[in-house]
C-alpha cells in the first residue's frame, strides 16, 4: 500500500502547514485508488472548525477543553466535507484521505489520531516546527483499529 | 419500511463493496441495527464496545444531522436516505513524547 503525490501538491501542504501555525491545519486528499494504491490529485484545504469552538463543541465535544483547542485538535466541518467530497463525485474523483498538522510535535499520530480515525482512509501528518513546515508522513489505520501502519508516500 | 443508507467509501469493504443498502427501520437506531447485523464487521467502526454509535460517527437523514432531530430515536419513512459521513478528527498528543 502506497500514496503517490506530486512534489507541488505536498509543497501546498506544507504551506497550508505553516500558515496556520500554531494552529492545525486540515484538509481533504483528492485522487484515484486502485487497489491498495492511491494517487493523491489535489489537497483540498479546509477550515479547522476547532477555531469556532461553539460550531465544534456540538459536533465532537473535547473532555479537556482547558488542554485542547485548534493548537492541538482538528475537526473538519461536516457540511463542508459533504459538499466538497460531492463536487469532487461529479468531476470523477474521490476522497482517498486527509492530511492535518502537527503545531510542535512530531509526525506520528497520537492516539487521539487513532481513536476518531477511518479504515481505508490515507491520513497524512505534516510536523511544523516553530512555524517551519518539516516531516511529512503517511499513514493508514489497521482493521483491528489498534494502530496506524505506515503509509510510504512517495513524491512524484 | 424500506430506508437506504448510503455507505462512505472507507467501509464499502465491508458491505461488499456496495454504496447502498436497503434495510426495514422505523428509526435510526433500527436502521443502524439492521445494517450492521447484516454487515458484522461493520460494527466495530459504528459502535463502541459497550454499543453506543461513536461521537465520530455523523450520520444525516437527508440534509440534516440527526444529532439536531431526535438522534437515533429520529423516526423514518419510506425510501428515507440516511447517509454515514465519516467525521473526521484528530490532533497531536498533548504532551510531547519527541525526542
Amino acid at each position: 500500500m502506497a500514496l503517490s503525490i506530486e512534489q507541488k501538491t505536498v509543497d501546498a501542504i506544507r504551506q497550508h502547514g505553516a500558515r496556520d501555525y500554531p494552529n492545525e491545519c486540515c484538509g481533504m486528499l483528492l485522487g484515484q485508488a486502485d487497489g491498495d494504491q492511491k494517487r493523491v490529485l489535489e489537497a483540498v484545504p479546509l477550515r479547522n472548525l476547532r477555531t469556532v469552538p461553539a460550531e465544534a463543541q456540538k459536533l465532537l465535544p473535547l473532555e479537556s477543553p482547558g488542554r485542547e483547542s485548534e493548537r492541538n485538535r482538528f475537526l473538519i466541518d461536516p457540511r463542508e466535507q459533504i459538499r466538497v467530497e460531492k463536487e469532487a463525485r461529479a468531476r470523477g474523483v474521490d476522497v482517498v484521505g486527509y492530511y492535518h498538522s502537527h503545531p510542535d510535535h512530531p509526525a506520528r499520530p497520537s492516539n487521539y489520531d487513532r481513536e476518531h480515525a477511518w479504515p481505508w482512509y490515507s491520513y497524512v501528518i505534516l510536523s511544523v516546527t516553530q512555524g517551519q513546515p518539516a516531516d511529512l508522513t503517511g499513514w493508514v489505520l489497521t482493521e483491528n483499529r489498534e494502530r496506524f501502519d505506515p503509509e510510504p508516500v512517495e513524491i512524484l | 419500511m424500506p430506508v437506504t443508507v448510503l455507505i462512505p467509501t472507507p467501509l464499502r469493504q465491508y458491505t461488499g463493496k456496495k454504496e447502498s443498502v436497503v434495510v426495514e427501520a422505523k428509526n435510526v437506531a433500527e436502521a443502524l441495527q439492521q445494517l450492521t447485523s447484516e454487515y458484522p464487521d461493520l460494527r466495530r467502526h459504528l459502535f463502541t464496545d459497550d454499543g453506543k454509535l461513536r461521537n465520530f460517527v455523523n450520520v444525516y437523514l437527508g440534509d440534516e444531522d440527526i444529532r439536531f432531530l431526535q438522534k437515533d430515536q429520529t423516526p423514518l419513512n419510506d425510501k428515507d436516505v440516511l447517509s454515514i459521513v465519516p467525521s473526521i478528527a484528530g490532533g497531536a498528543d498533548l504532551y510531547c513524547i519527541c525526542k
